[in-house]
């Protein structure tokens, strides 16, 4: 069994509440870190844990903490990105849901490394019902003086608000989520200035992913060198990772980074194989935006070796033979799975969500969608890939905010590796689908 | 003024008269703007809207933004801004209970076309229409954070997972014997998995 440290306590009755998390050693990292800690010296044990960003980009925490702006008399704020929209990703929600405690937490121990006086959590508002859940785990915290005035009789005080959104993956975008917590569209800005100089409210700021909060609290409680020997090389520590699509066991697993693909996929501890006795596909290894690879590059790289859950090796190879940990949305198709088409509901998507202010982005998601339309339609002829190949190379780079190259990194591998599967549709001018999983038609029959 | 903003939409100056919170949902909203610095409440915005939409019959009418602006002393247009730019936000009026059903990825994988479908068959309405009675509206929606129990589908603060045919007969059944108007911000969600 793999070492746990953010979700082992999910299965324990009353865990959502303060009295049970306290008793199995809640709120420890928040005593250590008041009593005997400096701030900074929790910034140092952070970049010690070797911590990387959980929301998708990978950024090493600890450095993104140092680069925070700490002029006089300017208020600074950490704000909590539980926006979580990537699809494939569910991590957040289960952590909050089942151990909300473990992101306010987080959350305090955090705001004292970074003296902020307020934190906001910012939650997609789908989540209504867990903001409900964390708004309840923050009243208890309120009454048990872990958040309010002078905490621990020390001088440190501290409020946390939730705030949800409207609906819109964009403002999972940082400088997007920014905007709209200011009760605006959710419009990234312009970097620079970073949100570590000019965030909320002009105000330095540090946006943080749920995981990489809640991770904050086994560092400060192990140490940040005791955390970094979990894992291998850079991928340091444990990953939560969302499983989905047609696996025998979908679910949230908390991995050590490390494990091969090969265990994760296959292994009872995880995702324990292909549902219905099928074989494997493609992988969608860290949420929508990340490359699909076919099922011989995801179990190994194109060296031969073995390809682990790591950021290092799960990119091995570039963009040509490799894909990205990302967000940790795991989706794995079987052998009757239509490549074309689930792209075409990653196209969608993106389209759906363009906020529109770049053209390359705002035309180039409509024509992806449009293009990939015709070939689930049967009309679709050859040149139509090379068109396709055309528009997704023509978005990257050329945006305010990286959602574009996201939208069109799905796109350019689906083609690479899966080519073969436009090109007979476009032949046969029909498109057949068999793909998804006859769940639902075995009830009906 | 909020008929300039809104273009095609009636602004009915009656109807703007009678758009006034209950007591206990401005006592919400007092809350929500408490957790902002004086200077920056129009930073509710989202969560009034949220209030505004399930206190109002379950859409944002231009009365209701022009409402909320007031509140949040903001112009009009910058309550449209917002409420036109998020999904979550209805510009006309809705079915009691919206359906929101997945369809991306992991969804579709596992049979969210067939519930579409079959939705669309049982309520006798396609995609984007209200049944007569006004009882049910049918969305689709973009990934909803529920792919590891796909398929599924949002009501309100609900998340129905896993469904199955005989699963959405039940909510249906359900959510029309009960007969009441269904929003994000209900604390009677009643999450099936
Ligand atoms: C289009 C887009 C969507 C994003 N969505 C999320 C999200 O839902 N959750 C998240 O934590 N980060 C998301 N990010 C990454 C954030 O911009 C940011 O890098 C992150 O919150 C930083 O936190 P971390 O360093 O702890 O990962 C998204 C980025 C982009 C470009
Ligand atoms: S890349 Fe797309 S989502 Fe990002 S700012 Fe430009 S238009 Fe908006
Ligand atoms: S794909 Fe449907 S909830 Fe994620």
């Amino acid at each position: 069994m793999g070492r746990k440290l953010l979700i082992h306590n999910d299965k324990v009755p009353g865990i959502n509440t303060l009295e049970v998390y306290r008793a199995h050693g809640g709120y420890a990292s928040v005593e250590k870190a008041l009593k005997s800690m400096q701030p900074d010296q929790i910034t140092d044990e952070v970049k010690k844990s070797g911590l990387r960003g959980r929301g998708g980009a990978g950024f090493p925490t600890g450095m993104k903490w140092s680069f925070l702006a700490k002029p006089e008399g300017v208020p600074r704020y950490l704000v909590c990105n539980a926006d979580e929209s990537e699809p494939g990703t569910f991590k957040d929600r289960y952590l909050m849901e089942k151990i909300p405690h473990a992101l306010i937490e987080g959350m305090i121990t955090s705001s004292y490394a970074l003296g902020a006086k307020t934190s906001y959590i910012y939650i997609r508002g789908e989540y209504f019902y867990v903001a409900r859940i964390l708004e309840a785990a923050i009243a208890e915290a309120y009454a048990a003086g872990w958040l309010g005035k002078n905490i621990l009789g020390t001088d440190f005080s501290h409020d946390c608000y939730v705030q949800v959104g409207g609906g819109a993956y964009i403002c999972g975008e940082e400088t997007a989520l920014l905007e709209s917590l200011e009760g605006k569209r959710g419009n990234p800005r312009i970097k620079p200035p970073f949100p570590a100089v000019a965030g909320l409210w002009g105000c330095p700021t540090v946006v943080n992913n749920v995981e990489t909060i809640a991770a904050v609290v086994p560092i400060v409680n192990m140490g940040g060198e005791e955390y970094a020997k979990i894992g291998v090389g850079k991928s340091t520590g444990t990953k939560l990772i969302s499983a989905s699509g047609h696996i025998n066991k979908p679910g949230v697993y908390e991995i050590e980074l490390g494990i091969t693909v090969e265990d994760f996929i296959y292994s009872d501890e995880y995702c324990g194989g292909i549902r219905n006795g099928k074989k494997l596909k493609a992988v969608v290894a860290g949420g929508s935006s990340v490359p699909i690879l076919p099922t011989e590059l995801i179990l190994k790289t194109a060296k031969g070796e073995p390809r682990l859950m790591t950021y290092e090796s799960l990119s091995d190879g570039g963009f040509q033979t490799g894909t990205m940990l990302g967000s940790g949305g795991f989706i794995a198709m079987d052998e009757d799975t239509s490549i074309v088409k689930n792209l075409f509901t990653f196209a969608r998507f993106y389209h759906h969500e363009s906020c529109g202010q770049c053209s390359p982005c705002r035309e180039g998601t409509g024509w992806m969608e449009k293009i990939l339309k015709k070939f689930l339609n049967g009309t679709a002829t050859e040149s139509d890939v090379e068109l396709l190949w055309d528009i997704q190379s023509k978005i990257e780079g050329k945006t305010i905010c990286p959602l574009g190259e996201a939208a069109a990194w799905p796109v350019a591998a689906a083609i690479r590796h899966f080519k073969h599967e436009f090109l007979e549709i476009a032949r046969n001018k029909k498109f057949v689908d068999i793909s998804h999983y006859d769940r639902l038609n075995l009830i009906r029959a | 003024m909020g008929s300039q903003v809104h273009g095609a939409q009636k602004f009915d100056e009656a109807k703007r008269a009678a758009t006034v919170f209950s007591d206990e949902a401005m006592k919400t909203v007092q809350t929500i703007i408490s957790h902002y610095p004086p200077e920056r409440i129009k930073s509710a915005m989202l969560p009034v809207l949220h209030v505004a939409q399930a206190e109002f019959g379950g859409w944002l009418s231009p009365e209701t933004m022009d409402y909320v602006a007031s509140i949040l002393k903001v112009k009009p247009v910058e309550v449209f801004e917002v409420a036109s730019f998020y999904t979550m936000y209805n510009l006309k009026p809705m079915g009691k209970c919206v359906l929101e059903v997945c369809q991306t990825s992991s969804c579709w994988l596992n049979g969210a076309e067939d519930i579409v479908k079959y939705i669309e068959k049982k309520l006798n309405i396609k995609v984007g229409e209200t049944t007569k009675d006004g009882m049910f509206s049918l969305k689709v929606a973009e990934c909803l954070g529920s792919c590891g129990t796909a398929p599924m589908l949002q009501c309100g603060a609900s998340y129905h997972e896993n469904l199955t045919y005989e699963k959405v007969d039940k909510i249906l059944d359900d959510y029309r014997a009960e007969g009441k108007l269904r929003s994000y911000t209900d604390l009677d969600y009643k999450n099936t998995l």
